[in-house]
């Protein structure tokens, strides 16, 4: 069967910087899948280039079979995200974002009622839901930014560090419905997020990217299996921890040397 | 259809729950219309051209609707910088659509601002010539206020900071404004000033406004209508274009 996501070769440079250089994969209907990383290894860049935000330097995308570059239109009938940077209107109420979004999909008018009080009751706003954005905590906009995004029920949902910042309770809960969305109607599910656990719980199959190169992919098995490790954590950090060594010699990036000691310290 | 109304929806309430923003952008232009309107009137009536608030009240209106339609494109700025235009690039809906009801939005504010102005214009004793071409007026307000909407919008799209983006509309609005034929009649200026304010669009649309409210045409209301409807369509087709090719 035709894969659902297809990566093939494609590589972005912002000026100096390759954030994300030669990378293929491919994603089935169906699948749950994890992309993983440090911070700056491309995750955002991908989903941007996969969600016709930004356009590839070199290399061609297909969801659904649609070409992400020459098919715009089609590409973003498929597809739902989440993005990791804030993109509600601060000056609506939590309602106006979510019946905004609804339109902009075109969700039936009373499956949209429905659906909003049901997805706002679950990350606990519905009392909430005739404020503005704009009085809110940053918990409570990332609350609703998943809201938004579960509110149309896309082939393709993706989730770029949705939970980040959540209390455990919350993510649980939330990680629960997108599975149950993913049982019951077949979606797709292409997320980022730095627990591991998460992933580990939760994925089919993962990737992990690091300095915009895919260091490694396969389900949690595989990955322990490749690394000789117990957890996909520990597989994680023999993964991206590797490619520190070779790497720090000739890496341009001082912040993101940084932050790879760090985490090659954490081992 | 709907797309395009809940966009234009958003604008309005943006713009109702402004406070502040919505009180100063009506009180501005009373300022230019008083200081403008009773300033030069003694000067123009020496000069035997009769009142000066008849022949200004176009212009003002006129300036309203660019000063607060030119500076619309800091709107997309806003949602460039708090990331809503993410929303809106993802959406599996045309491009056009977004831009129409976003713009829409932006000229119905500015429409509404002029109206209001020629509202208390006529509390200080401006009369239309005739109350039913009065209906020329507002498609006049209409085309130059969308005009003006979506042409900064197309410069929002472009300009991905906001210091360059006010450096930018503040560039094009001054020259605009005072090399259009708003403050002073086309007749009697220097040819090369002359010149200027004919390849100027926005003269055409002062002059549209002067020949519907006032009877005083410099060109005719079909040439002003005309040029104005290609510089719609010109700097529309401008914008949507910059718009399909933002990337974020
Ligand atoms: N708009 C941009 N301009 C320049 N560099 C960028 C831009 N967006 C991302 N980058 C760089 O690209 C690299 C990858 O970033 P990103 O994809 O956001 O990483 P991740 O999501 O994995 O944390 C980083 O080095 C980042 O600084
Ligand atoms: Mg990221």
């Amino acid at each position: 069967m035709q894969p659902i996501i297809s990566v093939n070769n494609v590589s972005k440079k912002f000026k100096e910087v390759e954030a994300v250089s030669n990378v293929s994969f491919d994603v089935k209907a169906g699948e749950i899948f994890a992309f993983l990383g440090p911070n700056g290894a491309g995750k955002s860049t991908t989903i941007k280039m996969l969600t016709t935000l930004l356009r590839p330097t070199e290399g061609a995308l297909f969801l659904s079979g649609h070409d992400v570059i020459k098919e715009q239109d089609a590409a973003r009938k498929v597809f739902g995200i989440v993005f990791q940077d804030p993109s509600l209107d601060d000056e609506l109420t939590a309602y106006e974002n979510l019946e905004l979004h609804a339109v902009l999909y075109g969700v039936d008018k009373k499956i949209m009622r429905r659906r909003i009080e049901e997805l706002m009751t679950l990350v606990e706003l519905w009392d909430r839901r005739n404020s503005r954005v704009k009085t809110f905590s940053g918990g409570m906009k990332r609350r609703l930014e998943i809201a938004r995004g579960l509110l149309h029920h896309p082939k393709i949902l993706f989730l770029d560090e949705p939970t980040l910042g959540l209390d455990a309770q919350t993510r649980k809960l939330l990680w629960a419905y997108i599975q149950k969305l993913n049982a019951n109607e077949g979606m797709t599910i292409f997320f980022t997020t730095h627990y591991l656990a998460e992933a580990e719980a939760i994925a089919d199959r993962i990737a992990i990217i690091d300095n915009g190169k895919i260091v490694a992919s396969g389900t949690t098995e595989e990955l322990k299996q490749q690394t000789q490790t117990n957890n996909l954590e520990e597989a994680y950090l023999e993964l991206t921890g590797k490619t520190v060594r070779d790497e720090i010699v000739d890496a341009a990036d001082s912040r993101k040397d940084m932050i790879r000691r760090v985490i090659a310290n954490r081992r | 259809m709907d797309i395009i109304y809940i966009l234009w929806l958003r604008q309005m309430k943006r713009y109702r729950r402004s406070g502040l923003r919505m009180v100063l952008s009506v009180v501005q232009p009373l300022v230019y219309f008083l200081t403008l309107g009773f300033g030069f009137n003694s000067l123009f009536q020496q000069a035997g051209r009769g009142s000066y608030i008849q022949f200004v009240v176009p212009g003002v209106v006129a300036q309203t609707i660019l000063f607060t339609s030119i500076f619309w494109g800091v709107n997309i700025m806003w949602d460039k910088q708090f990331g809503f235009l993410k929303e809106t690039l993802v959406a599996p809906v045309s491009r056009l659509k977004v831009m129409l009801g976003g713009s829409l939005g932006g000229a119905t504010i500015a429409v509404l601002q002029g109206i209001v102005l020629f509202i208390i214009a006529l509390l200080f004793g401006f009369h239309p010539y005739s109350w039913s071409m009065l209906l020329l007026t507002l498609a006049v307000m209409a085309i130059l206020s969308m005009t003006m909407v979506s042409f900064s919008s197309g410069i929002g799209a472009v300009v991905n900071d906001m210091q360059g983006f006010m450096a930018i509309t503040n560039f094009l609005v001054v020259p605009l404004f005072f090399l259009s034929s708003a403050l002073f009649p086309l007749d009697n200026i220097p040819p090369v000033m002359k010149a200027i304010a004919y390849a100027n669009p926005l003269t055409y649309a002062v002059d549209a406004m002067r020949g519907s409210l006032i009877n005083q045409n410099h060109f005719s209301l079909p040439v002003d209508f005309a040029v104005m409807s290609g510089t719609l369509i010109l700097l529309f087709y401008f914008s949507i274009h910059r718009f399909k090719r933002i990337q974020a």
